[in-house]
């Protein structure tokens, strides 16, 4: 969906009010042109905030903010950095931005991460970096994990698992009640990764999923075989709902809400939907992924969203500017609130607000990821690559039983590709 | 002076003159970029940085790609299949061949599937396929058979798609008919039934012989539109399941263009493949048009 | 007449053939017919399960309406209009000239040049895709709706040509002659005495085109994107992401997008099946 607002109206008003100091000395003029993603109704609105304020506070400056159905940028971003470049634009942080990196159509932009903002942000930089230089600057990220239905586990007197035995006994507690462990909608493969890194990260740990997506070990290697070997467990005993192929991952969440499953592998974004759903805090909790291998460090996905300049940008000082001013400490905090994006700030200043599930989120990344912090696969591994192997992930989710087939089929791949 | 050289020459100059605009917009839009395409095909391009000439390697990394098979084998259940459209949408044209009050009406609204975009095709029969709230499964489970996933089952997604397609496609072939039955002359009818032909008989014998102009048609059309099958897909699976549901013209739009798609050269060989099956077709319909063209 | 007349027939069969007909056409209509009753539907069916069972309230209205003010379907409708009128002016116009020239006169490389225009026709996009999406990049005209209507001129003059050529070689070739031994020139030949001649097929084409591009998928998302530009086929889909899992606004939006080609259908029937069948029944 996509909706071009142009907000000097409002600004024209709020202006003279909230920006009296600042105007005497403010240099930005022109249009500033943003394309963003964030088309779900509470990100579209924090977008809608967020151009309202830089507007209000440049009062030369004309922001024009178009938003785009996220899935659809996916596939656009790459037509408008060429063909008709905004100044800013929201992508991802990691190995999606290598195609863009790589074609010279970001913005070298490490001049912002010298000095005070690079010390704030120190925690997102190398994700940020490619060819040691930074290409854009993070907004948000938040936690992956399980979210569960708490009353169903209360019912059936269960606990939050900490180990992977732990984590069966439950799911087949569950089945016993003719509940499902899991629902999942596969339709768009990405959350079969999800399961995948968690399982591959517990198994084999966080360098391992480095350097798998890094092109650096066989898809055949044995180390690989025992996360699928887990997976099947998982999936011979009936964990997940049925004809996860058909669904998307929105069309997957009743399922939960109506109690036929119990627990959904997912990004914190997961939360907002349930609680429209009808599930209150009494209703839905977090849980960290258990362990599965006591030998390797607990590791975590936390994808991280980002803005960056296109290299053909027409009016970059102010969208250097507005870069600045997204990953202020005190806009972080409003933008990442439990009433906004409801997920994590990226400032080290800020403060995560006090939600539940954030806080819990936000300790699991800064104490108990001791492994380290994975952005998520189709974001470390290449494009191609990413493409490949979740179908492969898809496949052994429906026909556990050729994993041979998809395991030569990605090694080939691999070799292929890197 | 011009004018006069005009008047001599006119009727040597009016045809290029005629044809000039339509020619150039024709060679600018579609001659010229199947050549280009068959050029990209041998380089290796992400549609973003400068391409990199790279001989062959993109038809033998065709042939050993799964996918690729995968897709090609689909297009030849399509082929085949979707040419039931031929005999669905006669069967359906004599069923409704009558002159009984309100039989315009029938007909139109049995043609009108064929009018709506194969976008609301696909999203229509993807929520009738629905696992959860389908018709389809709402209707098996009411005459108590178990309930399917069609498009989420390997097994049966390219099945479901095509019976998607055939719906307006059968519609196509109905109305061609219909045109053609009107056609058909009524005295061999008559002498057909004097000499006792009756039912199937007539059928094959004195009516399908008239109707091989509309036949003819109904293949061409058919077998076209089975190899540009792209929308539907698209709509309802996106190739899906684990690429189960690819077709070649599916396939080459996914590599090239779509999310995770960089790779403009490869996509161009899959389009060259494609392009030399459909050539045979086109080559075959040419030289039937010559036929005719030199018998008239 | 194949197969008999119903009315030569026992009353018996008479009465099941009438009976026959209403159900056949539900049976055929019925993914149809089961979007209809979604898109009569309040959210609160789907909420609580009540799929196919009658609407706890009458909801069309008010599905209907956010249709069109709570999304950029009207845009979407715009674009199509903007992107499917130009096109059909344009290459009925071109296809005109082009199907006059390859049908009145004989010089050599006529029929190779016919014969380009109907294989071009039939070739499959995806041969097109890459190197026509990099024209319209170059061109400057990637995302508008200038874009796309150039190049399904472009591409359905090769259809266009094929059906005007056919038709013209149909008519009676003395009145040209005639003409020509009076003196008149070969502009006015074809202004004046073909072209009014050629109106049957002139409107039968737009009427073909003009479904033919309006339900147009694969070039709209290849050479567009967004509300500015894109037609209401590729605005459909943005349109279910907004609202998605919401069946009754998606049923509805899916109706509203593919009912213009369907009027279109119904006010133009005669022209329309003329020229579906044209070369069907020689």
């Amino acid at each position: 969906m996509l909706s071009t607002t142009r907000l000097p109206l409002v600004a024209a008003v709020l202006t003279t009010a909230l920006t009296g100091a600042a105007s005497a000395q403010d240099s930005l003029s022109g249009t500033l042109k943003i394309f963003s993603d964030m088309s779900n109704p509470a990100p579209r609105a924090v977008m809608e905030g967020m151009a309202e304020r830089f507007d209000a506070m440049h009062p030369d400056l004309d922001v024009e903010l178009t938003i785009i159905d996220r899935e659809a940028y996916k596939t656009q971003i790459r037509n408008f950095l060429t063909a008709n470049a905004p100044d800013v634009a929201n992508w991802y942080a990691g190995n999606r931005m290598a195609p863009y990196v790589n074609a010279g159509l970001f913005e070298d932009v490490s001049d912002l991460w010298d000095g005070q903002i690079g010390e704030e942000l120190a925690s997102t930089q190398g994700a940020m970096t490619l060819d040691g230089k930074q290409w854009g600057v993070p907004y948000t990220y938040y936690q992956w994990g399980v979210y569960y239905r708490k009353d169903i586990y209360d019912r059936l007197g269960l606990s939050e698992p900490e180990t992977f035995d732990q984590m069966k006994a439950n799911c087949q507690a569950l089945l016993d009640d003719g509940v499902k462990c899991y629902t999942i909608g596969t339709k768009f493969l990405w959350t079969a990764a999800g399961w995948f890194d968690y399982l591959n990260m517990r198994t084999n740990g966080y360098d391992f999923h480095m350097a798998l997506t890094a092109g650096e070990v066989e898809w055949t290697d044995d180390r690989v075989r025992q996360t699928f070997a887990n997976w099947h467990e998982l999936i011979d005993m009936g964990a997940f709902i049925d004809n996860h192929t058909a669904y998307s991952w929105q069309e997957a969440l009743p399922f939960m809400a109506q109690g036929d499953a119990a627990a959904y592998l997912m990004g914190n974004f997961a939360v907002a939907p349930l609680r429209d759903a009808g599930l209150d805090d009494s209703k839905l909790d977090y849980y960290q992924f258990p362990a599965i291998n006591a030998d390797v460090e607990l590791g975590e996905d936390a994808p991280t969203d980002t803005f960056h300049i296109p290299a053909q940008a027409q009016n970059k000082e102010a969208a250097r500017a507005f870069l600045r001013f997204v990953v202020s400490a005190e806009n972080q905090t409003q933008i990442n609130a439990g009433d906004a994006l409801g997920q994590l700030p990226v400032n080290a200043l800020s403060s995560v607000d006090d939600d539940k599930f954030l806080k819990e989120g936000f300790d699991v990344l800064s104490n108990r990821a001791p492994g380290g912090i994975a952005q998520f696969f189709d974001r470390d591994a290449p494009a191609e690559m990413a493409k490949l192997a979740m179908e492969g992930f898809q496949e052994f989710m429906v026909l556990p039983d050729n994993l041979d087939r998809v395991l030569d089929r990605l090694e080939a791949g691999r070799q292929r590709i890197y | 002076m011009t004018s006069s050289f005009w008047r001599r020459n006119q009727q040597r100059l009016a045809p290029a003159l005629f044809l000039a605009p339509g020619i150039l917009f024709f060679a600018f839009y579609v001659i010229f970029p199947i050549l280009q395409s068959f050029r990209i095909s041998f380089y290796k391009w992400d549609g973003l940085s400068p391409a990199e000439p790279v001989g062959m390697q993109n038809y033998s990394q065709l042939f050993e790609d799964p996918a690729f098979y995968t897709s090609l084998g689909n297009n030849v259940i399509w082929l085949f299949l979707y040419l039931l459209a031929i005999p669905a949408g006669l069967a359906i044209a004599l069923f409704l061949n009558q002159t009984v009050t309100g039989i315009r009406i029938y007909k139109s609204l049995f043609f009108f599937p064929f009018v709506v975009s194969q976008v609301v095709v696909g999203l229509v029969f993807t929520w009738f396929y629905d696992p959860t709230f389908g018709l389809l499964n709402t209707v098996l489970e009411a005459v108590g058979l178990d309930p399917v996933n069609i498009l989420g089952d390997p097994s049966k997604v390219t099945y479901g798609i095509i019976a998607a397609g055939l719906w307006p496609q059968t519609a196509y072939c109905m109305i061609l008919y219909l045109t053609g039955l009107n056609a058909v002359d009524p005295e061999q009818v008559e002498a057909g039934r004097l000499d006792g032909a009756k039912g199937l008989k007539m059928l094959w014998h004195v009516i399908l012989p008239q109707l091989r102009p509309a036949t003819f048609i109904c293949f061409v059309v058919t077998i076209i539109g089975a190899l540009r099958s792209f929308d539907l897909i698209s709509i309802m699976t996106q190739g899906g399941p684990f690429g189960t549901s690819r077709v070649l013209a599916f396939y080459m739009f996914e590599v090239a263009l779509s999310e995770y798609g960089f790779r403009m050269g490869y996509g161009a060989a899959i389009a060259v493949v494609l392009f030399s099956i459909m050539m045979v077709y086109i080559a075959g319909f040419l030289w039937k048009m010559y036929r005719d063209e030199k018998g008239a | 007449m194949y197969p008999t007349p119903i009315a030569k027939t026992s009353p018996a069969w008479q009465i099941s053939y009438q009976a026959l007909l209403p159900v056949a056409l539900v049976l055929w209509l019925l993914p149809l017919i089961g979007v209809a009753i979604f898109s009569l539907k309040p959210a609160a069916d789907f909420a609580q399960g009540n799929y196919w069972g009658w609407p706890s309230t009458f909801s069309g209205i008010q599905n209907y309406t956010l249709v069109f003010t709570g999304s950029d379907m009207p845009r979407y409708l715009m674009n199509s209009v903007l992107i499917t009128v130009p096109t059909v002016i344009g290459a009925v116009a071109l296809s005109c000239m082009t199907g006059f020239a390859l049908g009145v006169y004989h010089f050599r490389g006529n029929l190779l040049i016919f014969f380009m225009f109907v294989a071009g026709n039939f070739v499959p996009f995806q041969i097109l895709m890459v190197p026509v999406r990099d024209l319209t990049l170059a061109m400057g005209l990637y995302d508008t709706k200038t874009g796309l209507v150039l190049f399904h001129i472009a591409f359905q003059t090769g259809f266009c040509t094929l059906f005007m050529r056919n038709f013209i070689r149909a008519l009676p070739r003395p009145l040209i002659e005639a003409a020509r031994v009076e003196g008149v020139s070969e502009i006015r030949i074809f202004a004046f005495i073909i072209l009014p001649l050629m109106k049957p097929a002139i409107a039968a084409l737009s009427v073909l085109i003009f479904t033919f591009i309006w339900n147009d998928y694969f070039w709209a998302i290849v050479l567009t994107q967004g509300a500015d530009s894109q037609p209401v086929t590729a605005g459909i889909t943005s349109f279910n992401a907004q609202y998605r899992a919401a069946y009754h606004l998606m049923s509805a939006g899916s109706l509203v997008a593919a009912l213009p080609p369907v009027v279109m259908f119904f006010a133009m029937q005669r022209h329309f099946i003329a020229g579906l069948t044209l070369g069907a029944v020689k």
